[in-house]
């Protein structure tokens, strides 16, 4: 076989393809770091930042429809900005929804940002859902542009956007590590391990929690502009709280909560476990209950964060000890 | 806009009963149990499966008493979904929450295992009935015609009559039993109980099915009012946290009032709103508690148990 078959090869591709999704989520992975692997902050609103990036970036990026187009699309903007713009501005305003919901939040019991987060990211769909004029409602937006899509043959194009993520993945990954293990990194664990020793030592213990908040939501904005551009298409049924919150938990926790390397790992072990249970129920469970077949893989994922949760809280690589350097 | 405030007392008694239900549980085992709205889609189901499949199957007397749409084989389902349900929450207890206790973990554990097992309970009203809407009865009944427009079903007014005695049943049970005590002393002091003699691991299995009971009766309720679909736990887990926090989570009287007021504002809201974003309004509600009164209106946690 030439390399240029092998390139283009099925499984290939479909590897390609697994890794694009795994390091999108290992993103999310690791905005989630920042709140809860760091600070303690129970964060049960990801679909909602998810998609506050998604359709950031979608809204900057795509032009106006124009033609026949317009007849079945509406959004409210349409500013045919290039990709970097769009994944900035999908990290700010998620950075400012986040600055929104932390206020009234975190002063008050962990309980009630988790409740807070949850109706932020439910009220956000609903939004998404209904308001035909802002995203074209439930229909979606289609068309989102792909970066440096008319430079390669279609065919090697995921090699380009696979090298994209990777890039801000490894740039988000080396900047989070710098911060969590920096002073400031430092006061966010002494908040998480007990927040009235950090007051006592001075600490202002709103204004880290509020910062750590604002810092994983814009790198959960990221997350949700780099699935904007790789789906292409997008619609407020993606953001759904299991596929959108849920398996995100399950990955931090899987990884190794606290632990950079371990939120990215978490993404890409528990993607192979997700794929290899479509190839499970597709053998095991009858046709005719193809509807039904993901709701027995939710349930397995739901055990296996409950087992990790009892018998390997840690995760796979677990909190490394460190000092900060000065 | 009166048939609109009638409207939200029903929804509100529901609300109230499921917001009651679930600062009780907060009251005890001291986390945002977020699983809640689950155990009342399980009461549900398990009612739906009582009287639309074994008792259909038994040709047990389908009659329904009077202008009701329900009769015998509800009244029989209601007790057994409640028993139901209380163990499905015990067992949910025993295989998550009581190993993390064991284990002395921090609250944020149980309150993430809770999110687990909210989903793992959906997922399996999924798995067995799918994910079609399901109705105990397709009758439809009448409505009472009363002054001002108003319409009321009398199916809603045996709902209010039913949420509110069971509120007051819980009240007296609170107040007078031994159990209840023993349950009020648990939720005021956990160590002052311990060193009472009062066994707390056995408060809290009462405390799940008796939460988990009343759960199972709001969400039957809710079935008769409206349909059965295996997210309906998950879009109430909103107007229930609301409902609870404006009236001082932990306080249980606090939380009938909040729930009658999340209610009464979520059916008026949709004179102005498309009725899907209830949860919306009550996410809004709810924040503004946060920012003004964040102990509630009656005062949170066990002044008022």
């Amino acid at each position: 076989m030439t390399i240029e078959a092998i390139l283009t090869s099925g499984i290939l591709n479909y590897l390609i393809g697994f890794l694009i999704v795994a390091g999108i989520y290992a993103l999310f992975s690791l905005g989630l770091n920042v709140h809860f692997g760091g600070t303690g902050l129970i964060n049960f609103g990801i679909a909602g930042f998810f998609a506050i990036g998604a359709y950031t970036a979608a809204l900057v990026t795509k032009p106006l429809p124009t033609g026949e187009l317009a007849v079945y699309t509406q959004q409210a903007l349409g500013l045919d900005q290039p990709f970097l713009v769009g994944v900035i501005a999908a990290a700010a305003v998620c950075g400012l929804v986040a600055l929104l919901i932390g206020i009234p939040t975190l002063r008050l019991r962990e309980d009630y940002l988790a409740i807070a987060t949850i109706g932020i990211a439910e009220s956000i769909r609903l939004v998404f859902n209904n308001e035909e004029w802002l995203a074209n409602g439930s229909k979606g937006l289609v068309g989102i542009p792909r970066p440096f899509y008319d430079q390669v043959a279609p065919e090697y194009y995921n090699y380009v956007y696979l090298g994209i993520v990777v890039l801000t993945l490894a740039v988000v990954a080396v900047l989070l590590e710098r911060l969590l293990r920096s002073p400031w990194g430092r006061v966010l664990r002494s908040i998480r391990e007990d927040e009235v020793v950090a007051a006592a030592y001075g600490k202002n213990v709103f204004a880290f929690k509020l910062q750590a908040l604002v810092l994983g939501a814009m790198v959960m904005g990221v997350g949700g502009a780099l699935y904007a551009h790789n789906a292409g298409t997008i619609s407020p049924g993606v953001f759904e709280p299991v596929f959108g919150t849920f398996i995100v938990w399950v990955m931090l926790i899987l990884g190794g909560s606290g632990n950079t390397k371990g939120a990215i790992l978490g993404a890409f072990v528990f993607w192979a476990i997700w794929a290899g249970s479509q190839f499970a129920t597709d053998a095991l469970v009858p046709h005719e209950f193809n509807s039904r077949a993901p709701h027995v893989r939710f349930l397995l994922i739901e055990t296996l964060l409950v087992l990790m949760l009892l018998f390997r809280p840690k995760g796979i690589l677990g909190e490394e000890r460190y000092v900060s350097r000065l | 806009m009166i048939a609109l405030v009638v409207d939200g007392i029903i929804l509100g008694s529901i609300l109230s009963l499921g917001a009651v239900s679930l600062t009780l549980v907060y009251g005890i085992v001291r986390f945002a149990n977020f699983a809640h709205g689950d155990l009342m889609a399980v009461g549900a189901y398990v009612a739906f499966f009582c009287v639309n499949t074994v008792f259909a199957a038994l040709d047990l007397p389908a009659a329904t008493f009077g202008p009701l749409s329900f009769g015998l084989p509800m009244l029989l389902a209601l007790p057994l979904a409640m028993l139901a349900t209380a163990v499905v929450a015990v067992i949910v207890d025993r295989l998550v929450f009581r190993p993390m206790r064991r284990r002395q973990y921090a609250p944020v554990m149980f309150v993430i295992g809770s999110l687990a097992a909210a989903f793992a309970l959906r997922a399996l009203l999924f798995i067995i009935w799918g994910p079609e809407f399901h109705f105990f009865t397709q009758a439809l009944r009448p409505a009472l015609q009363l002054p001002y427009e108003i319409r009321v079903k009398p199916d809603q007014i045996f709902i209010m009559a039913a949420c509110l005695s069971m509120v007051a049943g819980l009240y007296l049970f609170l107040r007078r039993s031994r159990l209840g005590q023993a349950l009020r002393a648990t939720a005021d002091n956990p160590d002052l109980a311990r060193i009472s003699g009062i066994d707390t691991e056995r408060m809290m299995v009462w405390t799940w099915a008796i939460g988990a009971a009343m759960a199972a009766t709001a969400g039957i309720l809710l079935g008769i009012d409206a349909q059965l679909r295996p997210e309906m736990g998950w879009n109430l887990l909103l107007p229930l946290f609301a409902a609870a926090i404006l009236g001082g989570i932990g306080n249980p009287y606090g939380a009938l009032v909040g729930g009658m007021t999340i209610g009464i504002v979520q059916q008026v809201s949709t004179a102005f709103l498309l009725p899907t974003y209830k949860p919306a309004v009550a996410f809004v509600i709810l924040i503004l508690v946060l920012l003004i009164r964040p102990q509630g209106i009656l005062g949170s946690e066990q002044r008022g148990f």
